[in-house]
């Protein structure tokens, strides 16, 4: 598995967690112990996906730093298999 | 994948309940050029697409809708607060109230419920942008049509804001077709589907080998 690889592969471990956390969240707001988790991971997410849309491509429009040109538009779609 | 923001497009903060209004307006949530519709379109017909900044104007347009969605949806709601039985009765809302109370599902202005049958995904790229652009016209139509019964501001700034979004996805689809045609084999002078056809989508000789007959 290449760097760019394994970096997307950790990033939907993190956001699967972050999903989970959510839900749980939803219906258990007063949980302290689950809050601590999500705002760990929450940090680490964001720090993750800022390196890998840095290094590779933009994963959001929330991460686009246009340079010379439109990066959002030629990016690999996830539906074509290969964009890991 | 998608993550949602507490908040809507364009703000909707209307202060008085107009049910025959919203029996209207609920058709762009449910209705056959509604926002249900067009984004489930788009949504869909970006697999067919081979140009990844075409696929990406379906994407981020199939995406702005359901902010659409969420507005009109948010609209029939605050017009159907704090209604009276009396207005229910009076407004012609009953046939919609003794099904859903005033809770908000896909249907047209008619009380025809959404169906997928109301929109395309050919298969056919240049199929396909040709239809999304029938699309945003017909759904600027019908906003402009709901216009016409409006009297409220605070209806109407969010439905003139929705309107104006349907001239300008008009335009970005016109401007996505050309970059399609464009992109075409010269051979392909009538634009047969260049994500499916071979020889250029040349099917004028009734085969799609490369016979030359």
């Amino acid at each position: 598995m290449s760097n760019q690889e394994q970096l997307l592969h950790d990033i939907g471990i993190v956001n699967f967690v972050l999903t989970e956390l959510t839900l749980y969240l939803d219906t258990h707001p007063h949980d302290r112990n689950a809050m601590e988790y999500f705002n760990h991971y929450n940090r680490m997410r964001n720090q993750m996906e800022r390196e890998f849309s840095q290094k590779y491509y933009p994963l959001s429009l929330r991460l686009v730093e246009c340079g010379s040109e439109w990066s959002w538009g030629s990016a690999p779609l996830p539906w074509e298999g290969e964009c890991v | 994948m998608w993550s949602y923001e507490k908040r809507l497009e364009f703000p909707v903060n209307i202060k008085e309940p107009n049910a025959m209004l919203a029996q209207a307006i609920i058709s762009q949530y449910g209705g056959p050029d509604g926002e249900m519709g067009a984004s489930m379109r788009y949504l869909s017909q970006r697999y067919a697409m081979p140009y990844r900044e075409v696929a990406g104007v379906l994407t981020d347009i199939g995406t702005e809708e359901l902010a659409h969605l969420e507005m009109v949806a948010t609209i029939v709601h605050q017009l159907t607060r704090n209604l009276s039985m009396d207005e229910i009765e009076n407004s012609g809302f009953a046939n919609y109230y003794v099904d859903h109370t005033v809770g908000i599902w896909p249907q047209a202005a008619s009380g025809f419920p959404f169906t997928a049958a109301q929109f395309q995904s050919t298969g056919d790229i240049i199929t396909d942008l040709m239809e999304d652009m029938a699309a945003e016209q017909k759904a600027r139509t019908t906003y402009d049509n709901i216009l016409r019964l409006v009297k409220d501001p605070d209806v109407c700034e969010p439905i003139k804001f929705l309107r104006m979004r349907e001239v300008v996805h008009f335009q970005r689809f016109g401007e996505a077709l050309r970059i399609v045609q464009d992109r075409l084999n010269s051979k392909n002078f009538y634009a047969f589907n260049p994500g499916f056809d071979t020889n250029g989508g040349d099917l004028s000789d009734g085969c799609d080998c490369n016979c030359n007959n």
